[in-house]
């Protein structure tokens, strides 16, 4: 049972009934498959008429900041002695943005990743680092899937369902 | 490891299990391919024996450091440890002496406690025997082989006997040592007897002689004792007589060898058991620590997910009953967590490392909370439920919430736990009201309890406290607490009561009353013994009265600071979200009580005039008691009735509501009934009308919030979206951050981010920075910011130490501006900027860590609304307020 935030127009038909629909299918599936958790819900509640894209920069800003920290661990473990500590401080990092976005996905190689990173596994860290990147790619898409739809509702002047 | 410190002190105390033995030693069997690391780790070279038997020192030249280092060998013997009265022995190889290595060779093939010829003892130069047992790593069956015995050896105990005292001492028990003379030969070679004892100068002609063989335990070794009289010979019945005592002296000397043999085997079997039991108490005590610190992870890691879903339901549209389910379903994980920090609790008191908070606090809810926590349990058991709290106890009290709730929930749990009818009720009162007043007394007093079955008498409960016994000033001892307010908190029940036998060791940790009680209820058994040790924390003492069957109150006494001494200093009053809503609204409104049994009509009254109603107590209906109540004068706009009188009043109560709509036609009082258990609320639930037929229900345990939610629901206060409860939070939430600049700092900016929006969505003003040196040179008093919010794992300066230093720049600065401590005009400088922790762990090491530091608080990340409001609100009084 989703509650609706401020439906002052009635929907024009079911278009919007059908794109509210697939976005609370598309919202339950993300969560299901653990890709976000309630962190992404609770963002979402965070965003109102003063800040009317907040989640959209955090998300962007969360995107520009694990790229930069993945070329920073890949360029770590490039190295001929690799300073495992830089790694984890890194990886930590990126644990800490994702669990603050609800990206689980990602939290959760993170902690393995740091794991490996303790006990020096070049080839885990490895494994990790592309593992990290790949869950990074494919949570931008379903992310830019769902700001899309969220944009469908909105032209078709409905409000985003935060429950 | 065994010290030699330990093993002397052991021998020593046990030596009079050993009276005739001189000394006990204990070596080990080294492999040469050992000796290197064995001298390491002793600090000393393994030492020869046999030079110093060829040619024996004076006691006085005794040097342990001349000694020769022992030649390469095979295998060694040395002495580790020795009784201090033999300690010169200690690295000295048993196996470089002539008679020690025969001895040694022979015990540990043998298994049996094996004798030297005798010889003269090192140092001392006296003659004497060894008695001579090997140890074995590993129990080894009778029939081992000498083989596998050797390979089993660990080392060698050996006992040390002075054959002259030996003899001596038994003579001289005997008293007999002037006329007979006693000679001891080893006669294991037959041809040279060798001389162990004797005590004639001459050893003359063998006449008139008796010999008697001696058995010392071991089989090898022959002992013959000869026993002649000094002077002539004497009547034959003095001979026979002697004869007899000369025999009895031999039986003697062999049953006590015997005896001392068997002794040292046993301490020798002791020593081994000790050092098995500890290296095995050692390991489970490394096993214990890491054990409670998996387990409280683990547990505490689902159950955040449990915690926080339910706390999300929460927020949902519910409805009462609804709410009250999830709440107590919330309350008994929060519960849970509460045991595994119980557990840890008592490590930490094992370890010494508890302490105190002293915060402000407001004893009424903390015990209102308490009571939700146990509601569904005395709901569905029909055990009535309350708490009493003197109006003479102050609003807010300074101290550790926490710890008390603690007490107090470990308390209410054994009593709901082990009471299946009745009542367990909780009261609280000034030491000073109970010692005045003996009608304390009198209100237990059978019958007159809360639910009418008897009650131990309560004073008993606390009759060994040293407080009341003796005059003397409660807690001179707290120089801190300036307005010391005496608390004494009685927890009361009718459950089956502490078996006489139990009493004595309930507050022994891990004990339970018997193996069947952890069965059939559960429980770690520690809670009493923490409770014991926290009321000793807070200057208090605990006692109880138990008669099985009956029941049991536990009594204990608590020091706190009065709260509304120094209300300026630390801002306002933590205000919870109950006392905002119930206050005002009721103010000024008159209930009527109906209830015939004072206890629990006091009880009552104390929960309805917390909300600012004044209540008017009945016993009930008939004309003669409400006659006496001026109706006319005063508007009755409640009846609240216990629910026993319900059937019986269905006369009277027409007439009383008729006799008010004579006085007042507009006066329709609304009708509460108070009950015990669910069924009875559940079927009345939500059809609340002010038909006296269908009176509402008011579910038992009182509590002030919950009579304020259900007054409202009948008398129609406000719609119940405003009663939701997360958003009465987030209001609340708002009402404190509205307007405050918060400083946020966290070095992940996506972080800072997610922090910074929820701060603003509640209409703070924030300020972000991602370093700690920013922080630190941005809360420089006077501080421009009303809160600071800070990560604690940040590189270069973490949270801690910015934390540190800005508390540092703050004492510098109270130091130069503020006169003295700066308290007076402390609002005038602001010198303190409250520092809250955010961090994703919440372990307690962490919080402590937080408030070592100066740090005020910590919010977890992400943040909750709920949570957030807690910790806020201690700095930040609402601005409606």
């Amino acid at each position: 049972m989703s509650r609706f935030h401020g439906n002052t127009q009635p929907p024009a038909g079911s278009v919007l009934e059908q794109l509210l629909a697939k976005y609370v299918d598309y919202m339950d599936s993300l969560r299901r498959e653990s890709f976000l958790d309630d962190q992404f819900t609770q963002l979402l509640k965070l965003q109102d008429e003063n800040n009317p894209d907040f989640v959209g920069e955090v998300v962007s800003l969360f995107f520009q900041d694990s790229e930069r920290l993945i070329g920073n661990m890949g360029t770590a473990l490039g190295k001929k002695s690799v300073d495992y500590k830089q790694v984890d401080a890194d990886v930590h990092q990126l644990k800490g943005s994702s669990s603050s976005i609800g990206a689980v996905r990602i939290k959760n190689v993170c902690v393995f990743f740091r794991n490996l990173c303790e006990a020096k596994n070049l080839e885990g860290c490895y494994r990790c680092l592309h593992e990290v990147t790949q869950e990074c790619v494919v949570l931008k898409n379903k992310l830019n899937t769902l700001f899309m739809l969220q944009k469908q509702i909105v032209a078709a002047g409905g409000s985003i369902p935060v429950d | 490891m065994v010290l030699q410190r330990t093993f002397a002190r052991y021998a020593e105390r046990t030596a009079f299990e050993r009276p005739l033995t001189s000394g006990v030693a204990y070596a080990v069997r080294v492999l040469h391919s050992e000796r290197e690391q064995f001298e390491k780790h002793q600090g000393w070279t393994i030492k020869r024996m046999d030079i110093l038997e060829q040619k024996p020192v004076h006691k006085d030249d005794y040097e342990p450091e001349a000694l020769e280092p022992s030649p390469v060998q095979e295998e060694y013997a040395p002495v580790i440890f020795a009784q201090d009265t033999v300690s010169h022995v200690i690295s000295l190889d048993l196996l470089s002496g002539k008679e020690d290595r025969d001895n040694v060779l022979r015990a540990r093939a043998s298994g049996k406690g094996v004798l030297t010829a005798p010889f003269r003892l090192i140092k001392t130069n006296r003659l004497g025997v060894i008695l001579t047992f090997a140890v074995y790593k590993m129990d080894l069956p009778s029939n081992a082989t000498p083989n596998e015995r050797i390979q089993a050896t660990a080392g060698y105990i050996g006992g040390i006997f002075h054959i002259q005292s030996l003899v001596e001492k038994l003579l001289q028990q005997l008293a007999s040592k002037q006329t007979i003379d006693v000679t001891v030969l080893d006669t294991t070679n037959q041809s040279y007897p060798i001389s162990m004892y004797d005590s004639s100068s001459n050893t003359s002609d063998n006449d008139l002689s008796y010999v008697s063989m001696l058995n010392f335990g071991d089989p090898l070794r022959k002992h013959e004792m000869h026993c002649r009289f000094k002077e002539k010979a004497p009547w034959p019945l003095l001979e026979m007589a002697t004869s007899t005592g000369i025999l009895v002296i031999a039986l003697l000397l062999g049953h006590i060898f015997h005896a001392t043999m068997i002794r040292i085997a046993k301490v020798e079997d002791d020593c081994r058991k000790m050092m098995e039991l500890k290296k095995r108490a050692e390991a489970a005590d490394v096993a214990k620590s890491q054990f409670l610190a998996t387990v409280s992870h683990e547990i505490r890691t689902p159950m955040n997910g449990v915690l926080g879903m339910l706390q999300m339901l929460m927020d949902t549209d519910l409805d009462v009953t609804q709410q009250d389910y999830v709440r107590t379903a919330q309350e008994s994980g929060k519960a849970l967590v509460s045991l595994i920090n119980e557990v840890l609790d008592q490590a930490k008191i094992e370890s010494g490392k508890l302490e105190l908070e002293a915060v402000q606090f407001d004893l009424r809810a903390t015990l209102d909370d308490v009571l939700s926590l146990f509601s569904g349990k005395s709901q569905e058991k029909g055990v009535e439920l309350g708490v009493y709290v003197s109006d003479r106890v102050p609003k807010i009290l300074i101290g550790d919430p926490g710890r008390f709730r603690q007490i107090i929930t470990n308390l209410m749990g054994n009593s709901i736990k082990f009471t299946d009818r009745g009542h367990v009720f909780v009261t609280v009162h000034l030491i000073e009201e109970v010692m005045d007043s003996i009608d304390v007394e009198t209100e237990s007093s059978p019958q007159n309890t809360l639910s009418g079955f008897p009650v131990p008498k309560r004073r008993l409960s606390w009759s060994k406290f040293r407080s009341f016994s003796q005059e003397v000033p409660i807690c001179p001892s707290v120089s801190l607490i300036s307005d010391p307010i005496n608390l004494i908190v009685s927890v009361e029940d009718t459950g089956e009561g502490i078996p006489l036998e139990a009493q004595s060791r309930i507050f022994t940790p891990f004990v339970q009353v018997g193996p069947s009680i952890s069965r059939t209820h559960g429980g770690t058994g520690i809670g009493l013994s923490i409770s014991k040790y926290l009321v000793g924390l807070m200057n208090g003492e605990i006692g109880f009265v138990s008669i099985p069957q009956v029941g049991s109150t536990f009594t204990f006494t608590a020091v706190f600071n009065n709260g509304h001494s120094n209300l300026g200093e630390f801002g306002g009053p933590q205000i919870n979200t109950q006392s905002i809503l119930s206050t005002s609204e009721f103010h000024g409104m008159t209930a009527l009580l109906v209830d015939p049994r004072p206890v629990r009509a006091k009880l009552s009254r104390y929960h309805v005039q917390r909300l600012g109603i004044c209540v008017e107590v009945v016993p009930d209906l008939t004309y003669g008691s409400w006659s006496v109540l001026n109706c006319g004068m005063v508007k009755i706009d409640m009846i609240l009735m216990e629910e026993e009188l319900w059937d019986d009043s269905s006369s009277s109560l027409p007439i009383f509501l008729n006799h008010l709509r004579d006085n007042d036609p507009g006066a329709v009082p609304k009708l509460f009934l108070l009950t015990n258990s669910v069924s009875s609320s559940r079927t009345s639930n939500g059809t609340t009308t002010a038909i006296p037929s269908k009176p509402a229900v008011i579910t038992k345990p009182l509590r002030a919030s919950m009579i304020a939610t259900s007054l409202r629901r009948v008398m129609g206060f406000r719609n119940r979206t405003d009663l939701r409860n997360g958003e009465t939070s987030r209001l609340a939430l708002r009402n404190l951050l509205q307007g405050r600049k918060i400083l946020v700092v966290d070095d992940n900016d996506v972080n800072l981010k997610v922090a910074a929006g929820a701060l603003k969505k509640y209409g703070a003003d924030v300020v972000c920075e991602n370093s700690g040196s920013k922080a630190i040179s941005l809360l420089k008093p006077p501080h421009q910011f009303d809160a600071c919010f800070m990560d604690i794992q940040m590189p270069v300066i973490d949270g801690f130490e910015a934390t540190k230093r800005i508390r540092e720049a703050e004492r510098s600065f109270s130091g130069e501006y503020g006169r003295g401590n700066g308290s007076q005009d402390g609002k005038a400088v602001n010198c303190h900027v409250p520092i809250l922790a955010m961090t994703a762990d919440v372990i307690q090491a962490t919080h402590e860590e937080c408030i070592q530091c100066g740090m005020d608080g910590y919010v977890s990340k992400p943040f909750e609304a709920e949570q957030l409001y807690r910790e806020v609100s201690q700095f930040f009084a609402s601005q409606t307020n």
